[in-house]
């Protein structure tokens, strides 16, 4: 199904697989490091929308005609696409989304709702991205149960010694992310999951960050769900998806009502399909689910242990070469990490380093990166974030460099 | 460097936001406006006093921010200084022109402040312009027509 490139990876003709790539920006050759707020899309993905609008649209799932076959196969094929992707056991542990958030409103409201009471307690951490963190508020402010966080240490790991202190019987949920947004930082999911699970705990991870760039596998992990986007995976905004270990989504009621999620309805009551159909009202984003599964046929056709290894080696790179800018301070820590830097600089604020380094056609990301209790932990309003994909290269991390040497002087 | 850039962070603004003037707080405050820019984390506290003339005698302000909100306070500080608070509406109102209109507003004495025009190619940046000047307006909203504000703030 997916061709597999011969090793080691032509990192070059890869980046020629993504056209927004190729072009000027304020005079300047782009340079693309917004990466973890999302990446661009390969020919073969757009391809894939192109020939699914040109061939085979229709809705899923209930046409009696050859379209409707075809655009149900093809959705249906995406769904076991993304449950071989993240080592399901079962194409029905997948709900297709429209990416993390979702996904965990989804768990917040269906999960949540049903199985937590008032005086349970979910615990997260201090790291975790607003989509983590406000679903969760809003859940225990409508149900009365607390909220309680992991801290973070100083070097942007979380206070694992802490854990035991935390994880008490009370908690019902362990929620937390796998990679940070803003420290880079890769949390040992599968041991947060070991330890959640002695206290009866069920398990979330926020796999936004590393779905599309590190080797994925629920069943290793052990988590309950897991959810991911695939917009930062090369696949199309809006398309993401859940997954739920089966008995666990059995047992959960819908959240959304309303047509596709249905096995008979009265003008009083409905019966409601198994899942994951049960979670997919409406005609889902059918055209998105496609263009996911092209993404993964993409990213394995590559393997994602060659993208770790080499988001890896640019991170290190840049690392390294920030060290040797005049009041650099990089958040998260040293060693294993995730392709995404946060820093500041003494002279220049964030809104300025980020407008500076657009005028020389860099895109870098300023500001709290949707993680305002974590900015506040550390003492600061925002950060600047360069974070990277396996289509960036070494001489575009000089650029940076050079640039923000440049903006140094600049304001200070 | 880019003309728009070199636009946006004229020297007078890069040196008002390294030395910004009127920085610190003001002990005999009258109104004491805190402002905030969720957006980005940027913040003002933003202290005035009024003469007993009505007029705005002492302003200052603190907080954190990038460069352009920070010259923009401490521009708008020196501005405001001794002026009526009809002047200093007249003032807001026509910066807020300047930095939002597309039409060439008339400057109406805003002198040096005008420099901060460039943001207008820098929509995502307007606010951090404004945040002062939000302060300011709010400022002279709370003292307006309360004769005795001015009372629980005296020295």
């Amino acid at each position: 199904m997916h061709q597999v490139r011969k090793n080691p990876v032509d990192w070059k003709s890869v980046r020629e697989d993504f056209p927004i790539l190729d072009q000027q920006v304020h005079g300047q050759p782009l340079i693309y490091f917004d990466n973890a707020a999302t990446t661009q899309k390969p020919r073969v993905v757009m391809e894939a929308l192109r020939h699914y609008y040109e061939h085979d649209n229709a809705n899923v799932h209930r046409g009696l005609h050859e379209l409707s076959s075809r655009a149900t196969e093809a959705y249906e094929a995406a769904r076991a696409r993304v449950a071989g992707y993240i080592g399901a056991a079962s194409a029905d542990e997948i709900v297709f989304t429209r990416g993390t958030t979702e996904s965990i409103n989804l768990v917040a409201q269906a999960w949540g709702g049903k199985f937590l009471r008032a005086g349970d307690v979910i615990l997260l951490t201090q790291m975790e991205h607003h989509s983590n963190l406000v679903p969760w508020q809003l859940l225990a402010e409508r149900i009365g149960a607390q909220l309680r966080f992991v801290p973070v240490r100083d070097d942007g790991t979380l206070a694992l010694e802490q854990l035991d202190e935390l994880l008490t019987p009370e908690v019902k949920l362990f929620a937390f992310t796998h990679v940070s947004n803003s420290l880079g930082t890769i949390n040992p999911v599968a041991e947060l999951c070991r330890k959640a699970r002695a206290v009866g705990a069920v398990t979330l991870v926020d796999a936004a960050q590393s779905a599309g760039h590190l080797p994925v596998d629920v069943r290793e992990i052990a988590c309950d769900f897991l959810a991911f986007s695939g917009h930062k995976m090369c696949a199309p905004t809006g398309s993401g998806a859940l997954y739920g270990r089966a008995e666990i989504l059995e047992a959960m009621p819908p959240w959304h009502g309303g047509g596709e999620m249905i096995v008979s309805v009265t003008l009083e009551k409905s019966a409601f399909k198994k899942p994951p159909h049960r979670f997919e009202a409406g005609t889902p984003n059918i055209a998105g689910a496609i263009g996911l599964a092209a993404a993964i046929d993409y990213i394995e056709g590559i393997s994602r242990a060659a993208i770790f290894e080499h988001d890896s080696r640019l991170t290190n790179y840049a690392l390294e070469h920030f060290a040797e800018l005049p009041g650099m301070r990089v958040l998260g820590p040293r060693g294993e990490r995730g392709a995404i830097v946060g820093f500041v600089m003494e002279s220049a604020h964030p809104h300025d380093l980020t407008t500076f380094a657009d005028q020389r056609g860099l895109a870098l990301r300023g500001g709290h990166h949707c993680n305002q209790p974590l900015m506040r932990r550390f003492g600061l309003p925002g950060t600047t974030r360069a974070s990277f994909y396996f289509y960036n290269t070494t001489e575009e991390i000089d650029r940076m460099i050079d640039i923000l040497r440049d903006a140094a002087r600049f304001f200070a | 460097m880019s003309t728009e850039l070199e636009e946006l962070y004229q020297e007078v603004i890069l040196d008002h936001s390294r030395r910004p003037r009127n920085f610190g707080t003001l002990p005999n405050a009258d109104v004491l406006v805190h402002g905030d820019n969720p957006a980005c984390g940027d913040e003002i506290h933003l202290g005035v006093h009024f003469g007993a003339d009505g007029k705005l005698e002492e302003i200052k302000f603190s907080g954190q921010g990038c460069a352009i909100s920070q010259a923009s306070a401490s521009m708008m500080t020196m501005k405001l200084k001794g002026k009526t608070r009809a002047e200093a509406g007249e003032l807001a109102n026509a910066f807020k022109n300047l930095v939002t209109s597309e039409a060439t507003a008339e400057s109406k004495g805003l002198g040096d402040l005008q420099l901060l025009q460039g943001v207008r190619k820098f929509p995502q940046r307007v606010k951090c312009a404004m945040l002062a000047w939000r302060a300011a307006e709010q400022a002279l909203a709370q003292s307006a027509g309360e004769a005795t504000i001015s009372t629980e703030a005296e020295p």
